[in-house]
């Protein structure tokens, strides 16, 4: 933590950290504990007065059903996400593993996408499936399937779903392939000769050695999907029809700032931030320690 | 490779090009959309060729105010402002945590492991989970539509402090006792060892952070109610609204493929610097 040898103690250290602490406190630490002290007050329909109320915003998010309906849709919405992006890239960092000569040409022309603004993301799927001029509602006129992801709501889950993954996989490629060079080649070449094919130490040797990357990434995936995807779901479907894409992400900006309906917003802000502490120490502890053989 | 098979060779060859093609259809269909008159863009199929018509676009879209009818700012000028807030954001973010990096691996004074831990609780608020109370802060300070706002509340960074930290830990104590032994006091130290040993980390970390504030959504479309404070990334929700009455589908492709070149222009033509900060900040 701190170098054998150091500076001693002066004003100088103060003031070395009191850029970083003072907008810290002012814009990290102070929102955060106005949002838990609101997620304990109730506002009445004019902001007239307000009540305090312990977790009664807390109990009213259990019994709502849309909140609950919510949450599982996020779970879902991230669990397609990852195992989509990841799978994508898995099988393409495999494939450009084997290459001799032009891994690092792929890998330029597949890591640019991480550079896409999310919402960028969404606006090019939303052209691509546009109900009337859409190339993919075209094509699947052609092949006698209707789509408008504006009425359906499975279509509009899957085009979010599809935007967020494509983001995605440029970061998952990137982590896999590095991933997999670091194998020593003689391991490989071992199993080659005893008769293993490619197939087989694939899934013998290679993946499992690659699994603490796959579970780092599986834990960062889920992480994007939570709370970097509001911009793909704020462009595509505005969280609708009817609030079949709506996450909880969406949901805190949506009652907050739509709604207007403070106490509520609040409370699942705290909700998000017990999340992402949660997902925080995951990270710390798993990761630190990678998965041993 | 372990063995050769040719069959195998070729196959990964056409796969990976496959997998670029399906990573990179997205942003032909825009390209050939921002290449195409208005008029071209609503007969279907529409076309998956490039037209003639780009340049076209391109300086008229660039110099006007995007599409007709939307009062949003020109183009240009949100470029303008999205390039000024990722560069305040990377230069703001690298300099604080710089200097709270020094103070903490360097001196030891009281409330050293208090400032570290407040610190790092900042990787725990992101700033979608707490937007409403952070959004009053600002507007209570008088921020709302101006650059420090859309800035400031996003600089600090728990991730840019510990990789500077990490980096201190491992220059060699020998620099600091050679450079107390020729009578060189802290910032003189930070200035002329630290800064340049840590030189490459700076740079990557910068790639990343220009990303970072580029594309940052939510919190410009909150803060920015003013059109002329407006980014460009932002702007384009408003185009796709603007959209179900205009559809002028190539200025609204050409604005997209606008916001998105800077940004992928960066990851390109510093891919080693990138792909460094993105292993080393997320470790």
């Amino acid at each position: 933590m701190l170098k054998r040898v150091h500076f001693p103690a002066s004003i100088l250290p103060y003031l070395l950290v009191a850029p970083q602490v003072i907008v810290t406190l002012i814009f990290f630490i102070w929102p955060a504990s106005q949002a838990v002290y609101q997620s304990f007050l109730i506002e009445d329909a004019f902001g007239l007065s307000t009540e305090f109320v312990w977790f009664e915003n807390f109990t009213y998010l259990w019994d709502d059903s849309h909140y609950r309906s919510s949450f599982g849709r996020t779970i879902f919405f991230s669990a397609c996400v990852a195992f989509l992006s990841m799978a994508f890239a898995l099988i393409l960092a495999g494939f450009a593993d084997r290459v001799i000569r032009g891994s690092t040409v792929y890998r330029t022309l597949l890591i640019w996408p991480y550079a896409v603004a999310p919402v960028l993301a969404g606006a090019l799927f939303l052209f691509m499936f546009n109900p009337t001029i859409g190339i993919f509602p075209f094509i699947l006129e052609k092949i006698g399937y209707g789509w408008n992801h504006y009425l359906n709501g499975g279509q509009a889950m899957f085009l979010v779903i599809i935007a967020a993954a494509w983001k995605q996989v440029a970061y998952n490629f990137l982590f896999y392939l590095a991933a997999m060079q670091s194998i020593p080649r003689s391991i490989t070449e071992a199993a080659a000769i005893d008769g293993a094919g490619p197939i087989r130490r694939f899934a013998t040797i290679i993946f499992p050695l690659i699994s603490p990357t796959t579970f780092f990434l599986l834990v960062i995936n889920a992480t994007y999907a939570f709370f970097e995807t509001f911009g793909i779901i704020h462009a595509v479907t505005q969280g609708g029809p009817a609030n079949s894409t709506t996450t909880l992400v969406y949901k805190v900006y949506n009652d907050g700032f739509v709604g207007l309906d403070l106490g509520g917003s609040a409370a699942q802000s705290v909700i998000l931030m017990i999340l992402v502490i949660g997902m925080t120490v995951i990270q710390f502890r798993f990761i630190e320690k990678r998965v041993q053989y | 490779m372990v063995e050769n098979r040719p069959f195998l060779a070729i196959l990964s060859h056409l796969i990976l090009i496959l997998g670029v093609a399906m990573v990179a259809l997205p942003v032909w269909i825009t390209f050939v959309g921002a290449s195409h008159e208005a008029e071209r863009m609503l007969q279907t199929p529409i076309p998956m060729w490039p037209g003639d018509q780009f340049f076209v676009n391109l300086k008229q879209t660039f110099w006007g105010s995007g599409l007709t009818g939307t009062s949003i700012a020109p183009v240009w000028m949100m470029m303008f402002n999205s390039l000024l807030m990722a560069l305040m954001i990377a230069f703001g973010k690298i300099a604080i945590s710089l200097l709270s990096a020094f103070a903490i691996v360097y001196f030891k004074f009281p409330f050293r492991m208090g400032f570290f831990w407040m610190i790092f609780i900042t990787l725990m608020l992101p700033v979608e989970v707490r937007i409403l109370p952070t959004f009053e802060v600002v507007a209570d300070l008088g921020m709302l539509n101006s650059y420090w706002g859309l800035t400031i509340p996003l600089i600090a960074s728990a991730t840019a402090t510990f990789m500077f930290r990490q980096v201190f830990l491992t220059i060699p104590d020998e620099m600091l006792e050679s450079a107390r032994i020729d009578g060189a006091g802290p910032m003189r130290f930070f200035w002329d060892i630290l800064i340049p040993l840590s030189r490459t980390n700076i740079a990557a970390l910068f790639v990343i952070l220009f990303i970072y504030g580029w594309n940052q959504y939510l919190w410009p479309l909150l803060i920015t109610t003013d059109a002329d404070m407006s980014t460009i990334v932002v702007s384009i929700k408003q185009m796709l609204e603007a959209a179900e009455q205009s559809p002028e589908w190539n200025i609204i492709m050409m604005i997209a493929l606008l916001a998105m070149v800077p940004p992928i222009f960066v990851v390109i033509a510093m891919q080693k610097l990138f792909v460094q900060g993105l292993t080393e900040t997320d470790k």
